[in-house]
């Protein structure tokens, strides 16, 4: 009984570390593409090592090397400023978080520490919003957006989703449900009125799920694919994701450049690998039934 | 803001249930909140309930985006019937869910019960974790590279153990699993991580009597564990199925739709209607279906498995 056990106790091992090389795999190969030189990937596909080890790939995309350089190195010649792409995701992540998450929590305090008839009604709608599929509320946003004349702006990018959103509402009702309501009976007791209740005693005791919520906000955001495609194609717009898809359609079907594509992947997955290593804990420990997304 | 009530001990308990209090009363913080709650109700109104509103009334339309729409009665529902392609959508993305959602699962309980009995390492979960927010475009690029027809890895690795080399995605009949195994990889993790989340629910005491009980690994699996975890796995379901039904971004930046519309998924074709044809009332009526189809699965799932019925009760 106990051999028994250990035998299956080192296949539920193995299992679980082949699990981890699957998962981790896809990650290096990215890198070890990424610093190859592409004119010679194809000789030499199967070695786990860079093949002949250069920065040429990430020069390429970020606009840095000459057009005989890229072409000689296997790039298309075609230019392409990453640059310019990660600074678009940056400003696009960083505002809608920003705005959505103070927005969502001035919301979440209405319906968790304010009384008001028909309350819990007003927050049901707000939840039902969950069911509807973004496709659907899409086409009429497009409309929308493009009879205000946004298209192609970052304000047509980042307004849908600026104001709230229902789960981030409800996800920070749940933490502003739970502080006493002592302390507030107290802070009032001394004068402070909501503002003061909100910003030097909510916010500061909920900081921690703020800021998961926050970090969770700018990950979503910027892999969000979807509707910056439909609304900022154009260059100075244009966000990391969107410009990987218009990198890989320009690509040419004969000579893929494949380091190319791997170095612009890295470019856009690597400040979010980041962002995840640094808060790995906090992220990973969010993933529960409140995490449900 | 004089308006100091005294809390009930439950919280969450509605408001109203006192004797009429004064008008003053009863309107409690009203006026507090409606400032607080503006931001977000005029995102609210403008960006979903609006455009929800909206999107049933253009399904009704032929609207091109030039001119005003045009209402139309049932004629795009009338055509959608008849659309041939419309309904290929719909097959190509129903076998991506059953695929996708099928492994991914299957694959989501093995690992969570793996880590529920090995390990509870945080860097084993961030690891797993990781595919999960790295951008769908991402993890659709790499895994194009990867599977290659004539220098991607895996197909070297392939031809090494003697196996004929696999268009992964150019032939009709591996694209949609090629697909359906990308995002299995990127969301399998995630899924593991919320199984296990409701894996820890589960009180010790009822695998200590299964045990003292002398029932085995695999009966205590089927006969305990699962029946218990019910709850969870149909929540993980639901959420896992609406956001399969809508896979977009892979197709999007790998196949398009090819090789012969085998991976053109309701989405894809909702997209290129609207987006490339500019027929916009007919794009909106089958984004109303596509609701209405999720709507029921997400209904169907939480009644046929009692979703709110815990056995342990």
């Amino acid at each position: 009984m106990r051999k028994q056990l250990s035998v299956g106790r080192i296949l539920a091992w193995a299992f679980l570390i082949i699990l981890l090389l699957l998962t981790l795999f896809p990650f290096y190969w990215m890198l070890r593409t990424a610093l190859s030189n592409n004119t010679a990937l194809a000789g030499n596909p199967s070695s786990l090592l860079p093949v002949e080890t250069t920065l040429g790939a990430f020069k390429r995309v970020l606009g840095l090397s000459t057009i005989e350089e890229a072409q000689a190195q296997g790039g298309s010649g075609a230019s392409v400023n990453f640059w310019l792409y990660l600074r678009n995701s940056v400003v696009v992540a960083t505002i809608t978080t920003v705005c959505q998450v103070f927005f969502s929590a001035m919301a979440a305090y209405a319906f968790a520490r304010l009384r008001w008839p028909g309350r819990d009604k007003v927050f049901a709608v707000f939840l039902a919003a969950l069911m509807v599929p973004p496709i659907f509320t899409t086409l009429p946003n497009f409309v929308l957006i493009k009879n205000l004349g946004l298209l192609n702006s970052f304000a047509g990018i980042i307004l849908p989703g600026a104001f709230m959103t229902p789960f981030a509402i409800f996800f920070l009702r749940q933490f502003f449900l739970s502080i006493s309501r002592e302390l507030e009976e107290a802070a009032m007791i001394d004068g402070a009125g909501h503002p003061r209740i909100f910003f030097g005693m909510i916010i500061p005791l909920s900081a921690a799920p703020i800021a998961t919520l926050a970090i969770l906000t700018y990950i979503n955001s910027w892999n969000d694919y979807f509707w910056p495609l439909l609304v900022g194609q154009q260059e100075n717009v244009r966000v990391l994701t969107v410009a990987l898809g218009v990198f890989r359609s320009q690509t040419p079907q004969g000579g893929p450049d494949w380091a190319g594509l791997m170095a612009a992947t890295l470019i856009a997955a690597l400040p979010m690998i980041i962002l995840f290593l640094a808060f790995a804990k906090r992220i990973t420990n969010s993933i529960g039934f409140s995490g449900i997304k | 803001m004089t308006a100091v009530t005294n809390a009930p001990p439950n919280e969450r308990s509605h408001g109203g249930q006192a004797p009429p209090p004064p008008k003053r009363r009863r309107l409690g913080d009203l006026k507090v909140a409606m400032i607080f709650l503006l931001p977000a109700t005029i995102g609210f109104v403008v960006f979903y309930i609006w455009p929800t509103l909206r999107g049933a009334y253009l399904s009704f339309t032929e609207y091109s985006l030039l001119e005003a729409p045009k209402f139309n009665g049932l004629d795009n529902y009338d055509r959608m019937i008849h659309d041939s392609f419309f309904w290929n959508a719909l097959v190509v993305t129903l076998e991506y869910v059953v695929i996708n959602i099928g492994v991914q699962t299957v694959l989501a309980v093995a690992i969570a019960m793996v880590m529920y009995r090995l390990t509870r390492s945080i860097t084993v979960r961030a690891a797993i974790l990781l595919p999960y927010l790295v951008a769908n475009v991402v993890v659709a690029l790499v895994w194009y590279w990867m599977l290659d027809f004539q220098v991607g890895i895996v197909n070297q690795g392939l031809t090494w153990l003697g196996i004929d080399p696999i268009a992964f995605f150019g032939e009709s009949n591996w694209a949609i699993p090629t697909i359906a195994g990308i995002n299995v990889w990127r969301h399998m993790g995630y899924t593991a991580l919320l199984v296990f989340a409701g894996l820890q629910t589960i009180p010790a005491y009822v695998y200590e009597a299964a045990e003292v009980d002398g029932a085995g690994e695999m009966k205590t699996f089927w006969r305990i564990t699962l029946p218990l975890l019910r709850p969870v796995l149909v929540m993980v379901l639901v959420v896992t199925m609406i956001g399969s039904f809508q896979i977009f971004d892979t197709v999007a930046v790998t196949t398009r739709g090819g090789p012969i519309n085998s991976t053109r998924v309701i989405y894809y074709y909702i997209f290129e209607r609207a987006f490339t044809r500019f027929d916009f009332g007919y794009a909106s009526a089958m984004a109303m279906v596509l609701f209405v189809i999720l709507a029921i699965v997400s209904l169907l799932q939480i009644r046929l498995l009692r979703a709110k019925e815990s056995d342990l009760a």
